[in-house]
């Protein structure tokens, strides 16, 4: 059973003003692995926080199935196995993190006693004890954030939604967001998180699904997305005459007293490697340079 | 047991941002402050310096209370839309439906709570003012508080699929017309066509009829309200707001979150 399916999935809106439909959703494939992590890549607009209401059923699809955890998930059943946290974390302001919680708790029915204890126990999670007390109108974005994440955990469910959840975080609130993400996959939970902040997500997804204006475009395990494809190889050589560069066409990139060559193939890499050991000079490294994330997504899009 | 635990922590909750909003109470306040200066009022007319008390006192806390209930009830919902807590709400397993019936219990309650602090400062107020305490006005009390939920109710339905703005007025409207009914009944006669006479009848028999929660004249005056009033209100209330509230959570149901 997959801990969320979603097949063909289509939605327009249609203006007020004009007929013409917006179709924001074309063609959104996915399929979550239970205990993976999952990041859901796309750049602004492609229809990701779409997608994602589209799940919780806070729009309807116009076509397509999504199921959660083998269940549709509209019913209220695959809900109760489920955390969101917004894109935006929108609390009501005028509740304490305790407060939050404890009504979060209860549109989970969670049993008094257990919800006391839960409430405490997240709180310390995302480092907010001493503030348990403090309207959230007085915390800042990130502080909101890790409020929001407490709220998503509160009744320890299966599968993880997360939207956007680094945005508005500075570098040791994103450590330790993807140190509690690891440690939720640790205990057996499925996470499914957007982003469009790529570091981020290739510390820590196991497979990836990147969507382009409303369809996805490509879709499968981080470590075989990138361990494919090497982009390049970096020579670096030194001790080379300037004149012998030249005259074997060398496209050298000097650095410090170091020179740095490309090449795209292995063939290639041999036939440089070649003509710098003829020029006499000193090869100091051969460095692949695989694919990153981010030069999987940028072909995807100019595509 | 659980669908219980969930209305109650929604209608809580709504309770919570009503009476955590200082609007709320400077609207009680007004609505105190009005009634008392009905003292002011008594001073200046020659008569029943009780009767002064309780016709302006009980028209002030009317006129308070009913902005309390259109406020109250667009605000709370156009909230939750405008800043958006209903994703988080509607991602949860919680029906639609029990979301509305939830705020609903909520509102109902914060009105309770509203009305029951003026009437206490309002007897209060009467009793130093005149040494009177006059059960009649529990009724006038009863009928304010039908008369509110009816309110609430309809402000429920506009601001389920309209904008504040446009909800406070239709349901300003609504209350207005529904206080006035029976010039329906009047203008009945004067339509010559078939279909405006039905239609006169139509709308007659589908807004509310606010006039038989308002029994101020008859406590005043004392001359008592029959118990059969009371328990048709109440009965009429109770279907009213039924009608109401399905056909609220019937849109909400259809109610998409962009």
């Amino acid at each position: 059973m997959k801990a969320l399916e979603i097949k063909n999935l289509k939605k327009s809106f249609q203006s007020n003003f004009l007929i013409k439909q917006f179709h924001i959703l074309k063609n959104i494939n996915l399929s979550v692995e239970k205990g993976d992590i999952y990041g859901f890549l796309g750049p602004n607009g492609a229809g990701k926080t779409t997608t994602i209401k589209c799940i919780l059923g806070i729009i309807f699809p116009d076509a397509g199935e999504i199921n959660l955890l083998g269940k549709p998930s509209n019913a209220i059943e695959s809900k109760s196995k489920l955390g969101f946290l917004p894109e935006h974390p929108y609390f009501y302001d005028y509740l304490t993190p305790v407060e939050l919680l404890t009504f979060t708790g209860q549109l989970f029915a969670i049993p008094k006693d257990r919800l006391k204890e839960r409430t405490l126990q997240l709180i310390e999670l995302v480092g907010m004890k001493g503030k348990e007390h403090i309207k959230l109108k007085k915390f800042s974005k990130g502080m909101i954030q890790r409020i929001g994440l407490a709220q998503s955990l509160i009744h320890d469910p299966e599968l993880l939604i997360l939207d956007e959840p680094f945005s508005g975080l500075d570098p040791i609130g994103r450590k330790e967001l993807r140190d509690i993400i690891l440690s939720l996959k640790d205990n057996g939970k499925t996470i499914f998180f957007s982003s469009h902040i790529l570091q981020d997500m290739e510390l820590i997804v196991d497979k990836v699904g990147i969507i382009l204006e409303g369809e996805t475009r490509k879709e499968g395990k981080l470590s075989e997305l990138i361990s494919r494809s090497v982009r390049n190889y970096e020579i670096v050589f030194t001790g080379m005459e300037e004149q012998a560069m030249k005259e074997n066409n060398l496209d050298c990139i000097p650095r410090d007293k170091n020179f740095i060559l490309r090449a795209e193939t292995n063939e290639e890499t041999n036939r440089l490697i070649g003509l710098v050991n003829r020029g006499n000079g000193k090869i100091l490294s051969v460095t692949p340079a695989k694919m990153t994330l981010e030069d999987i997504f940028l072909k995807e899009i100019s595509r | 047991m659980k669908i219980q635990t969930k209305l109650k922590a929604i209608a809580l909750n709504t309770f919570k941002e009503a009476v955590r909003n200082k609007i709320f109470y400077l609207l009680i306040a007004f609505g105190v402050f009005f009634a008392m200066s009905s003292k002011l009022v008594s001073l200046l007319t020659i008569g029943n310096e009780a009767k002064v008390l309780k016709d302006v006192g009980l028209a002030s806390i009317h006129f308070f209370s009913v902005l309390i209930a259109v406020f109250t009830g667009i605000n709370l919902v156009y909230k939750e839309i405008e800043k958006k807590t209903i994703y988080n709400i509607l991602s949860k397993p919680i029906s639609r439906s029990s979301f509305i019936i939830g705020k609903f219990i909520g509102l109902a309650f914060t009105l309770l709570v509203a009305l029951v602090s003026m009437a206490v400062i309002f007897f209060f107020f009467l009793f130093i003012s005149t040494g009177e305490l006059d059960s009649g006005i529990l009724i006038f009390f009863l009928l304010l508080y039908m008369e509110l939920l009816i309110i609430t109710a309809i402000s429920l339905l506009f601001s389920s699929f309209s904008t504040p703005i446009l909800s406070s007025i239709f349901t300003i409207c609504i209350y207005l017309i529904g206080e006035t009914l029976w010039t329906f009944n009047l203008f009945k006669e004067y339509l010559k066509t078939p279909i405006d006479k039905f239609a006169a009848h139509f709308l007659y028999y589908i807004l509310p009829n606010l006039e038989r929660f308002n029994v101020k004249s008859a406590v005043v005056m004392k001359t008592g309200i029959g118990t059969f009033h009371v328990l048709n209100a109440v009965l009429y209330t109770a279907v009213y707001i039924t009608a109401v509230l399905v056909l609220a959570i019937l849109i909400f149901n259809k109610r998409e979150f962009k």
